[in-house]
């Protein structure tokens, strides 16, 4: 949709002794590189991705961390000049003295300028392991022994809301992603063998997507989620939101391949794999699939951010991620009353991680289907 | 026509048949029923004892009927609904569900609607003048503007707008009036009250399909201004006003049409979201209240109802576009 239609003078490469046509992948490559906010958005999904991967690296507290003498911290300054005027190449923190507003009695930190920490960069901290494998202690960033570092403030228990941030990235991210990618899977398979075989089983799935697809999908959601049993573990209950994604989002990318699928089906090079013995499942995922493995990308990463933000109003509003772990929506629930909100105003970052990730998402899917569209014609 | 449209309806009965049944079941899959939360309430709020509570609420299964198997309940329910227009009972409001639905669904109509107007009318002349200044500057902020239109959460907008309203201007921010306007009777006063109120649900439903609506017509516009039609038109000398607004913009809003009657439910479904934020006394709340107590009989008839509105809009729109565009074949 960025505007495809425009071809700019693009200085062919010159032809080789035996110049090889070039593959769609290599196309579609070209088309995409063609986009400036489709690259931004996928620089930015790709960071994400590593964000999230080494989390505990980048996040300069543990999100377990819970400090009562820390609690609403406003986002913290990094300095790089002191009181008296002297530059500092590495950068520092003051130190914050909990205080009390003579007024409205309410708790303020004041800074204390004569303290100073310094900021480290790859020190070691706290223990963790690396990929949940190798172990080790060295974070990204931190701050001498004795001194906070604070960067976007601390919640009602007194924890970094960056690490939180950074944390909750590998709950919503991570949910909405693998809830995709089974989506797709499922869609793809029941897409191909519907449109492949059609018959009972075509008309059979063909109905239930039609009836899961005449239900908008956050109140479906909502009611499902429901009844995810208030005693399963965190996890158990990440799984199941997980599982509940997958399982009503196929229908979507199932109507697209099947429609595919009926186009190619009738194809010669499909006709050909079956004069020369090819097996139903064998043609499907050898011969027809690859065609239309395109469309699937796009499709998953369309979706990737409609379940990021399903997940962050499932989890806002309760019903989806419960509160031992860390998601954008769970970190929300603290932002509902207005009192909390007036005070810290900080706490509603977590809405900006979720629109800059979906946003990013939504760059790259339009540039990937621009780009899939334009060469697949 | 007539035939088209009766082979239509006919063809939806069925899909209406199953969503009824698909929206009970779904109600139905957490264990228990709203008398185990009952039962619950009752030991820890009235002091009863598990022993008591539980020959109570068993008392109350029995009256409602809930202790029947699952089929005979949803015959029951669908067969009340179909012959009385009766949808069951709320158990947390302790009156029937129509008339908690009744009673709510016109704000959250009214909402939705004109967040839907908003949306077109907006969208649609953004959508025009993008295609029509391709690659200007307000073009591009446009398109990155539509792009954060989708991508912001409604909730966070909402909780955003209040914050701002709240803190920065020093307005009523919650529910459809200040305090001192909710129980006043009507006045000129009391409705700037309500408008002051009212435009943030709108703004924050409104935002994403005004956004979709600008990048959806900007898209079609410029295919139609690329068909041979536009450009005899203009090798006529016809002014450029006359052929974009009389020639291409009647074909390329033609998926907003269609758009028109899916879009529906998923402004009441950002409604439910942003209006359980801004505490609005709409369907939102009542229905997340239901979810969670279990009253499956509210939850389920706005679950369904919410589905049958878009498989009636679906309807709507496939006869609108058979009436609006001569080539749609009837069949």
């Amino acid at each position: 949709m960025i505007d495809t239609t425009r071809t700019p003078s693009v200085p062919q490469p010159k032809p080789k002794a035996r110049s090889k046509s070039t593959s769609t992948l290599a196309l579609t490559w070209r088309r995409f590189r063609r986009s400036t906010l489709a690259q931004i958005g996928g620089t930015f999904v790709f960071l994400l991705l590593l964000l999230t991967l080494f989390a505990p690296f980048f996040a300069p507290y543990s999100a377990a961390e819970t400090q009562l003498g820390t609690v609403y911290v406003p986002p913290q300054r990094l300095h790089f000049v002191d009181a008296e005027g002297r530059f500092h190449p590495r950068p520092f923190t003051y130190a914050l003295v909990p205080d009390m507003d003579p007024e409205t009695w309410e708790r303020v930190y004041r800074k204390d300028t004569s303290q100073m920490y310094k900021v480290n960069f790859f020190a070691p901290g706290w223990d963790y392991k690396l990929l949940g494998l190798i172990p080790t202690n060295i974070h990204f960033l931190s701050v001498e022994e004795g001194g906070s570092l604070h960067l976007l403030g601390t919640d009602k228990m007194g924890r970094d809301l960056l690490s939180l941030i950074i944390f909750g990235a590998r709950i919503s991210v991570g949910v909405a992603v693998f809830g995709a990618l089974m989506s797709a899977f499922l869609g793809a398979v029941i897409g191909a063998a519907s449109g492949f075989y059609g018959g009972v089983f075509d008309t059979v799935t063909q109905r239930i997507g039609e009836l899961l697809l005449s239900f908008p999908t956050l109140p479906l959601f909502m009611a499902v989620s429901v009844a995810i049993p208030v005693e399963w573990p965190p996890l158990g209950v990440f799984f199941g939101i997980m599982m509940i994604f997958a399982l009503l989002g196929w229908p979507v990318l199932a109507r697209e391949v099947r429609g595919k699928v009926l186009s190619y089906r009738e194809e010669e090079f499909v006709m050909a794999a079956h004069a020369a013995g090819a097996k139903g499942p064998y043609i499907i995922f050898r011969h027809i699939l690859p065609n239309v493995i395109g469309h699937i990308i796009v499709i998953l990463t369309i979706s990737v951010p409609e379940l990021i933000l399903a997940e962050g109003a499932l989890s806002f509003l309760g019903l989806g991620i419960q509160p031992p772990l860390v998601s954008w929506g769970v970190l929300l629930r603290d932002a509902t009353t207005l009192e909390t909100l007036g005070q810290n105003p900080w706490i509603m970052l977590p809405g900006l991680a979720i629109l800059l990730t979906v946003l990013a998402f939504n760059f790259l899917g339009d540039g990937l289907r621009d780009a899939v569209d334009a060469t697949s014609r | 026509m007539l035939s088209f449209i009766l082979k239509r309806i006919a063809y939806a009965l069925p899909t209406l048949a199953l969503i009824s049944f698909f929206s009970f079941l779904v109600i139905e899959l957490p264990p228990g029923d709203y008398m185990t939360t009952l039962q619950g309430t009752l030991v820890s709020q009235s002091g009863m004892s598990p022993g008591e509570a539980r020959a109570l609420t068993n008392q109350m299964r029995e009256e409602y009927g809930l202790d029947q198997p699952f089929l005979v309940r949803y015959g029951e329910w669908i067969s009340a609904i179909v012959t009385r227009g009766d949808f069951g009972f709320s158990f947390i409001f302790r009156r029937p569900v129509g008339e908690i639905i009744w009673q709510r669904l016109g704000m959250t109509l009214l909402v939705a609607l004109c967040a839907h107007v908003i949306s077109v009318v907006i969208g649609v002349l953004i959508g025009i003048y993008s295609a029509t200044h391709r690659n200007t500057f307000l073009d591009h902020i446009f398109t990155v503007l539509a792009f954060i239109g989708f991508s912001v959460p409604n909730f966070f907008l909402a909780l955003l707008i209040m914050y701002v309203l709240a803190f920065g201007f020093g307005q009523h921010v919650g529910g459809f009036f200040s305090p001192d306007y909710v129980i006043a009777p009507w006045s000129w006063a009391r409705f700037v009250d309500f408008l002051k109120h009212f435009w943030i649900p709108v703004v924050v439903v409104g935002l994403a399909g005004t956004a979709r609506n600008m990048r959806v017509m900007r898209g079609n516009l410029l295919d139609v201004l690329n068909q041979n039609y536009v450009r005899t038109a203009r090798a006529k000398g016809l002014s450029n006003r006359l052929v974009v607004f009389k020639h291409a913009v009647r074909n390329a809003v033609q998926p907003i049409v269609m758009y028109l009657g899916v879009a529906l439910p998923f402004l009441l479904q950002g409604e439910i979201v942003t209006s359980a934020v801004l505490n609005l006394p709409t369907m939102g709340p009542v229905f997340l209240q239901s979810l969670v107590s279990q009253d499956m009989y509210l939850a389920g008839s706005f679950l369904m109802l919410l589905a049958v509105v878009l498989v009636i809009g679906n309807l709507l729109a496939d006869i609108a576009l058979v009436w609006v565009d001569p080539r749609v074949s009837y069949d």
